[in-house]
């Protein structure tokens, strides 16, 4: 078996790879934000101590944390029904019908994992900070957003981006229901030509590449950080 | 919504009688797939994390950072897919290698470099005065890994262990991509064959709940046996699924 270096072109990379590594980076972005917003409100609502707001999400979170991605991918595209698929204008919802459902997917199930960063960084703040802000009369709202998130959030920075790593590299699970990622474009286009084998190879180069200099970017971050504290 | 459990009873016509037959043969898969993928994972990421502390051997530890490098920077699918469809072609011997066997160096590799930074971490978070106990004893450096690091860094990691064992529950479902008969490609096939989905996927996911479960009370009492009275640490698990 020989590799075929002429494989590796441009109409490669504009025919299959560029649509796959915009949604993959999209699927990611979208996720990420739509996760951490919920995340932190899963995260809220167990640290709130009120029975009715904790018992709900810890099981949502505990239940999201004890199934395979894969099946929680496989869920979503069974039950999210096709009245939903119908509000998207420009037959979006017809066309687009598995890269909707990993969307919502992946923001259902990053809350779960959100939320457990956001809650360890809350909890990471030292008790001091929660008084002091209560003995100047702040409100429990006025307290989180200008005491307590600001810090939590910095603590827990260099945690979110590797876990959006992980996230980044998780998204070529949409493989599952046939959306139109990185790896499905890899897929694709080792089909097309006849050549897998360079195919998949293209592909560990391209998430090692994407997947290390990020982390190197975080482990930089980190340091950083680290010095100001 | 009714359910119908009845689904169960059906002939897949196939290989198995009924489904729910064909449910337990792909769970035995996927235990299998997990509990061999966990023993090479130990086995490689023990080895590669404990290089990574030897004093003294810069080229050795810098061949176990690249391992780890390695296998956590792409994405699972991606191992699997080289190890099935890359490898074979461009290793001879690796031809006939059965799909089975090929997963599960895929998945014990790729768990492997999370091990080896638990390991290390572990070995890590020790005081440095045992190591230098173990020095001014006079031992070798296998001894004192053998006698005195080693069995206080696996204790120490036993919490992140659980997790990462429970991982590879999740991860084999990744399995499915290569056509490997477990619980996930059951689900796929089965909601295909039946369209009774919910049903199929409420079987499959509380059977993964259930394989998690009771890895996390196995670890638990191997924990509780091996504890060390006096000596309490908690090690951070990190992120991941």
């Amino acid at each position: 078996m020989n590799i075929d270096l002429s494989f590796y072109n441009w109409e490669l990379i504009r025919a299959f790879l560029i649509k796959g590594l915009y949604f993959s980076v999209l699927l990611t972005i979208v996720s990420t934000i739509g996760g951490v917003i919920f995340g932190t409100v899963l995260a809220l609502m167990r640290l709130s101590g009120k029975k009715p707001l904790v018992l709900p999400a810890t099981i949502y979170v505990n239940g999201m944390r004890s199934i395979p991605l894969v099946m929680v991918i496989l869920w979503f595209y069974l039950l999210v029904p096709a009245s939903f698929y119908a509000l998207f204008p420009y037959r979006l919802g017809e066309n687009y019908r598995s890269e909707i459902s990993a969307v919502i997917t992946f923001i259902a199930f990053e809350a779960a994992y959100f939320s457990e960063i956001m809650r360890a960084g809350i909890q990471s703040i030292p008790r001091g900070q929660v008084n002091a802000g209560m003995a100047v009369g702040m409100t429990y709202g006025q307290n989180m957003k200008l005491i307590i998130l600001p810090q939590a959030f910095r603590n827990m920075l260099p945690v979110l981006l590797t876990q959006t790593i992980i996230l980044f590299q998780d998204t070529s699970l949409v493989y599952a229901i046939g959306a139109y990622d990185l790896l499905k474009g890899f897929d694709a286009a080792g089909k097309n030509f006849g050549r897998p084998i360079e195919s998949y190879l293209l592909a560990a180069v391209v998430y090692f590449i994407i997947c290390f200099s990020l982390s190197w970017v975080v482990k930089r971050l980190h340091k950083k950080i680290a010095i100001i504290r | 919504m009714n359910l119908q459990w009845d689904v169960f009873l059906q002939d897949p016509g196939g290989q198995y009688p009924t489904y729910w037959q064909w449910l337990l043969s792909a769970w035995g898969w996927t235990i299998s797939v997990s509990l061999l993928s966990l023993v090479v994972a130990l086995v490689f990421g023990s080895v590669v994390g404990i290089v990574r502390t030897l004093p003294d051997n810069p080229w050795l530890s810098r061949l176990a950072n690249a391992w780890v490098e390695l296998f956590r920077n792409i994405p699972l699918l991606v191992q699997i897919f080289l190890w099935y469809h890359v490898i074979p072609a461009l290793v001879p011997f690796m031809k006939g290698v059965p799909s089975f066997v090929l997963v599960v160096c895929a998945l014990g590799l790729f768990t492997s470099a999370r091990i080896a930074e638990q390991v290390r971490a572990g070995i890590q978070a020790l005081p440095k005065g045992q190591r230098y106990a173990g020095m001014a004893m006079g031992f070798t450096t296998v001894q004192y890994y053998r006698y005195v690091i080693l069995p206080m860094a696996y204790r120490i990691i036993i919490p992140p262990l659980t997790s990462e064992s429970m991982n590879i529950f999740k991860n084999s479902s990744v399995a499915f991509a290569v056509s490997i008969s477990e619980m996930t490609m059951f689900a796929m096939q089965a909601q295909e064959e039946t369209s009774r989905g919910v049903e199929v996927y409420l079987a499959v996911t509380v059977l993964y709940i259930i394989s998690a479960f009771a890895i996390n009370r196995i670890m638990a009492v191997i924990e509780k046996r091996s504890r060390v009275p006096g000596f309490i640490v908690s090690a951070d698990s990190g992120g991941g699924h």
